[in-house]
C-alpha cells in the first residue's frame, strides 16, 4: 500500500474503509539470518537498511514490548547537526543528510520540520565558544550561523533579553535542524522493514543470548527459542541487561531524562530554542502544545518517570527564559530511560564474541541520530567493517583512551554528561 | 525520592549529590593493570532493581553515604555512612 494525496481522496470519500494495518504480525521462525533485539527508532531502521541497502532477507526484529513504546516514542523530537568534534560530527551530518529525503525514501509522513535550532548564549566566552562549534559545523559541510542579540530578538520577542543573571547576547542558528513526529519515525521504518520481508515480532523478550567457542548462535526469547547467525543489541536504555545475557559489562550507565507539554496554544514559538545556561530548551509541536525538557535527573534509574525536583528546576528555566510561559498549563510530564556512556557519545561496534553487534550509549540525543544509525549499523552488521561515517563510534575508545568524544569537556567520566 | 542520612535523619532529594555506583569504594591497586582500571572506571553492572550507590550530603552535614535502594520502583532501603562501609570492607 502507497501513500499519495490521491489514496487519501479517495479513502475520504469512501468512508476510509481501505486502510490495512501497516505491518504483519508473523509467528516467530526458528531461524534467521539477522536478529536484532530492540524495536525502537535504531532496531527498526537497522533492520530497513539491511533489507534496502543489503539487500538482505531473513531479518527479524524482537521488541519486548510493542513498536514505539520506548525513548522512540518519549523524546522531544529534535533534529540537528551541531556537534563539535570528529566522530561526532560527520556521524550526525549523515544521519541529517538521511533526514532530509527521509519521507520520500519511506513514502511516509514523519513531519519532519527543519524549522531551524537556537542556540542561546549569554556571554563573550560563550560566544566564541558559539564561533568555534560554528566553524566546526562548517567545516563538515553543515550550516550554521551566528546570530547577534537583535537578530534574536527579531526571531524570538518573547525571551527575557535583559535578564540579570542571563542577558541574551545572542544566538548559533542551525536552519536545517528542526522536529519530525517521533512515533511517525517507528511506524515509518516499521511498516518500510515489514514491506520488504523483515518479520516484526512484538511482545518477544529477549531473555538470553546463545554462545558457542566465541561465535552467536541465537537467543531465548519469552516466544521461545530462535537461531540466528548474527545478533544485533540496539535497546537503549537497558542495554546493559541485555549485554549482560552474553557476559557483557558495558561503559554505561542508565538514568532518567524527563520532558513536559503544555496545552495547546495558538503559534508563538517558531523554532527549537535551546538555553543552555538553564539546561532547557524549546519547541511548539504541530498540535500546539510547547515541548520542553531539561536536564538528567541524575541518578542511575529505570523507573521511567522523575522526581520533583528536576521538574521545579525546569519550570524555573522556563520561567527565566521566557516569562510568558508562565501562563500556560502544563498538561503532562514523563520520563524515559537513557543509556548514559562516559563521554556522552554513542558506540557502534563488534563484540569479542563473532556475530554479535553492539549499538547503545545514545544518552539523551539518540532521536536524531535514528536515520544514521540504522544505516551506519546495517552497514557493520552486514559487511563486518565500520561505515566510513560511524568508523570513531568504538567500544574500546574508553579503554585505550584513543578518540573519546568528549563534547562538554568534562571528562570521560560516568555522572559527568 | 528522600534519603535516610545516618546523622540527619530522613532529608530531601534535594540536599544530596549523585556521585555514582558505590563500586567507586573498592578502588584497585595503582599496579592492578590496565583491564581493571578500565573496568572500575567506565565499566558498570548497571543494575534494574537493588543497588547501592553513593550520595554526598552536601546542602547538609557534609558526609558521603552508600545509600542501599532501587533503581526501578525508587524505594529506599538504608543508608550507612561510606566511611563505614570502606573500613568495614578493609
Ligand atoms: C524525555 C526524552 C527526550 C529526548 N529528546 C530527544 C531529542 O529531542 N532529540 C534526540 O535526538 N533525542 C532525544 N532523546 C533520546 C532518544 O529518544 C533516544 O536516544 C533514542 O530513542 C534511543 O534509541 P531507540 O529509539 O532505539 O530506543 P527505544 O525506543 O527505547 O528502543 C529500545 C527498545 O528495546 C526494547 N527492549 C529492551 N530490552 C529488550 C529485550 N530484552 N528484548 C527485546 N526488546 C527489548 C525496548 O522495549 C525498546 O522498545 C530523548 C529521550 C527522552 C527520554
Ligand atoms: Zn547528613
Amino acid at each position: 500500500m502507497r501513500f499519495s494525496g490521491f489514496r487519501i481522496l479517495k479513502e475520504g470519500l469512501t468512508g476510509n474503509k481501505g486502510w490495512r494495518p501497516h505491518w504483519r504480525d508473523p509467528e516467530p521462525k526458528a531461524e534467521y539470518d539477522i536478529v536484532i533485539i530492540g524495536g525502537g527508532g535504531h532496531g527498526l531502521s537497522t533492520a530497513y537498511y539491511l533489507a534496502k541497502e543489503h539487500g538482505l532477507r531473513n531479518i527479524a526484529v524482537l521488541e519486548k514490548g510493542y513498536i514505539g513504546g520506548g525513548n522512540v516514542g518519549r523524546n522531544t523530537t529534535i533534529v540537528r547537526a551541531n556537534y563539535n568534534l570528529p566522530g561526532n560530527s560527520e556521524f550526525y551530518s549523515h544521519s541529517l543528510k538521511l533526514w532530509e529525503g527521509l519521507e520520500q525514501d519511506l513514502n511516509y509522513n514523519v513531519m519532519m520540520s527543519q524549522r531551524g535550532v537556537l542556540n542561546l548564549f549569554h556571554s563573550d566566552g560563550q560566544r566564541d565558544y558559539a564561533a568555534r562549534r560554528a566553524n566546526s559545523m562548517i567545516n563538515q559541510g553543515d550550516d550554521a550561523q551566528l546570530l547577534d542579540r537583535e537578530a534574536v530578538r527579531r526571531m524570538v520577542p518573547f525571551l527575557d533579553f535583559d535578564n540579570l543573571r542571563f542577558p541574551v547576547f545572542g544566538g548559533l542558528y542551525h536552519a536545517r535542524g528542526g522536529t519530525a513526529r517521533h512515533d511517525a519515525v517507528a511506524w515509518g521504518y516499521a511498516r518500510g522493514a515489514d514491506q520488504r520481508g523483515v518479520d516484526l515480532l512484538q511482545n518477544c523478550e529477549v531473555t538470553g543470548i546463545d554462545v558457542e567457542n566465541g561465535r552467536v548462535r541465537g537467543v531465548q526469547t519469552s516466544r521461545g527459542p530462535i537461531r540466528a547467525k548474527k545478533v544485533a543489541m540496539v535497546v537503549a536504555g537497558r542495554s546493559s541487561q541485555v549485554a549482560a545475557l552474553a557476559g557483557m559489562r558495558l561503559p554505561i550507565e542508565s538514568h532518567i531524562l524527563q520532558a513536559f507539554v503544555t496545552e495547546g496554544l495558538k503559534p508563538l514559538i517558531d523554532h527549537v530554542v535551546t538555553f543552555g545556561m538553564g539546561h532547557f530548551y524549546i519547541s511548539q509541536s504541530d498540535k500546539g502544545g510547547l515541548v520542553f525538557g531539561g536536564d538528567l535527573d541524575f541518578y542511575a534509574s529505570y523507573a521511567a518517570r522523575g522526581n520533583l525536583p528536576m521538574a521545579e528546576h525546569v519550570m524555573e528555566a522556563a520561567m527565566t527564559l521566557m516569562p510568558a510561559i508562565g501562563k500556560a498549563r502544563v498538561l503532562r510530564s514523563w520520563g524515559g530511560i537513557m543509556d548514559m556512556s562516559p563521554d556522552g557519545s554513542p558506540i557502534i561496534d563488534k563484540t569479542d564474541i563473532e556475530g554479535l553487534y553492539l549499538n547503545c550509549g545514545w544518552c539523551y540525543g539518540g532521536f536524531k541520530a535514528v536515520p544514521g544509525s540504522g544505516h551506519c549499523f546495517a552497514h557493520l552488521i552486514a559487511q563486518d567493517r565500520p561505515h566510513p561515517a560511524a568508523t570513531r563510534l568504538r567500544l574500546d575508545r574508553f579503554r585505550t583512551g584513543r578518540g573519546l568524544m568528549d563534547e562538554e569537556g568534562t571528562g570521560a567520566q560516568h555522572n559527568l554528561h | 525520592m528522600r534519603l535516610p542520612c545516618p546523622h540527619c535523619g530522613i532529608r530531601d532529594i534535594r540536599e544530596f549529590d549523585y556521585m555514582g555506583h558505590a563500586l567507586a569504594l573498592e578502588r584497585p591497586a595503582p599496579d592492578a593493570g590496565a583491564a581493571v582500571w578500565d573496568d572500575y572506571v567506565h565499566n558498570r553492572e548497571n543494575p534494574a532493581g537493588e543497588t547501592r550507590d553513593l550520595w554526598y550530603h552536601g546542602l547538609g552535614c557534609g558526609a558521603w553515604l552508600v545509600v542501599h535502594r532501587n533503581t526501578v520502583t525508587h524505594e529506599v532501603y538504608g543508608a550507612q555512612l561510606a566511611r563505614d562501609v570502606k573500613g568495614a570492607g578493609q
